[in-house]
């Protein structure tokens, strides 16, 4: 005979389960749209020399001679 | 079969019973007023960053009523409207309340810092701040003139949507602000004239119990002549325009109305008709705000259709 667990209890922790780990996914896609805008639309990056706004330009890399 | 039992005693909480914890109501006017905080400012944020701004404004909001909750606890139990609530009810314990406030306001802070700016995080924070400790541990308890400081907590939304767009507070963001701040106690005191309330049975010091019915009749007028001038400053603002002052002109003068026949009437009068103005006044008070910031928002579409 099967065990049957499907007190209302358990319901209640499913649905707490089920939400919560919804609710991670959407966080996780969230951080990660925010951070394709954050690098794709970001303006260029100064390299902190340890003066103020004077930091040297760091052109976004071209790509291909990256050892 | 004793283990079953002791299972049906267990009250473990449903994800329910945490969105409850979060005042998903006043989630709903946070959104709103922090949306359009946002879009009538000057500069336009990307879609994902606006959505993340408001999204965390919202939960920064819901933290704060988690962790409301976890103080007022004792109250909640006493009183009939909030007799219900997750934490009186037993279905969640005290402590995850507090746990869940804390964390979820950590996490709102950071990331509204993150997806918009510095300033938005930190004016976010000291609302958390201000709702949880100044409004509910201090005084919420001691002064009858909680609804009216407290009311500033629920006045900041539109300024940190503002503020996550530009970057630092202006005038228009102070008048939002202004906006909310001042329609908070009327808005309150004339739900309090017909709610027969059990905050005296609570020892919450509410005006209608410390200073009765006659005053708070006074307040609802003095406090609506009071908010006037700064929902009509707002249309001479340049996120305010045709739309918004022909609208608040309107409901300035509906509300001015109610609020005045609230104070000229005594309580006889209003039990016979069975709080019939005080009513009116209340639910007309909700569009009152609504339409404010609708009209904001209109204005804000036709600038940048072109039309005006």
């Amino acid at each position: 005979m099967a065990l049957r667990v499907e007190h209302e209890m358990h319901q209640r922790r499913f649905s707490r389960n089920v939400g919560l780990g919804l609710v991670l996914a959407a966080f996780v896609a969230l951080v990660f749209a925010l951070t394709v805008v954050k690098v794709t639309n970001g303006d260029r990056m100064h390299a902190d020399d340890g003066k103020a706004n004077t930091g040297t330009v760091v052109q976004p890399a071209s790509g291909g001679s990256q050892p | 079969m004793t283990d079953i039992r002791s299972y049906e005693d267990s009250r473990d909480a449903g994800f329910g019973d945490y969105v409850q914890l979060l005042k998903p109501r006043v989630m709903s006017l946070v959104v709103f007023t922090a949306l359009v905080g946002l879009l009538v400012a000057p500069v336009s944020l990307h879609p994902v960053e606006a959505f993340t701004a408001v999204l965390f404004i919202a939960l920064g909001g819901g933290a704060s009523g988690a962790l409301n909750m976890w103080w007022d606890a004792d109250i909640d139990a006493i009183m009939r409207r909030t007799k219900g609530r997750p934490i009186p009810s037993g279905r969640v314990q005290p402590g995850e309340a507090l746990a869940i406030g804390l964390a979820l306001s950590g996490i709102s802070v950071v990331m509204l810092a993150l997806a918009t700016n510095v300033m938005a995080g930190a004016l976010l924070a000291f609302t958390i701040f201000f709702y949880v400790v100044v409004y509910s541990m201090w005084l919420k308890r001691s002064t009858p003139q909680n609804i009216v400081i407290g009311g500033a907590a629920g006045a900041f939304p539109p300024m940190i949507g503002w503020v996550a767009a530009t970057g630092s507070v202006s005038v228009e963001a102070f008048l939002m602000f202004m906006l909310i701040f001042m329609w908070t106690p009327p808005h309150f005191w004339a739900l309090a004239l017909f709610m027969k309330s059990d905050y005296g049975d609570a020892k919450v010091p509410m005006l209608t119990e410390t200073h009765g019915r006659r005053v708070t009749r006074a307040h609802v007028w003095w406090y609506t002549v009071a908010l006037v001038p700064f929902s009509l400053a707002l249309g001479f603002t340049p996120i305010g325009g045709n739309v918004y002052l022909a609208a608040s002109l309107v409901l300035n003068a509906g509300f001015l109305r109610g609020a005045w026949t609230i104070w000229k009437r005594d309580e006889v009068a209003a039990e016979a008709d069975g709080y019939k103005v005080e009513k009116s006044v209340f639910r007309f008070s909700l569009l009152y705000l609504f339409l404010h910031f609708t009209a904001l928002l209109a204005d804000a579409g036709l600038r940048a259709w072109g039309g005006f």
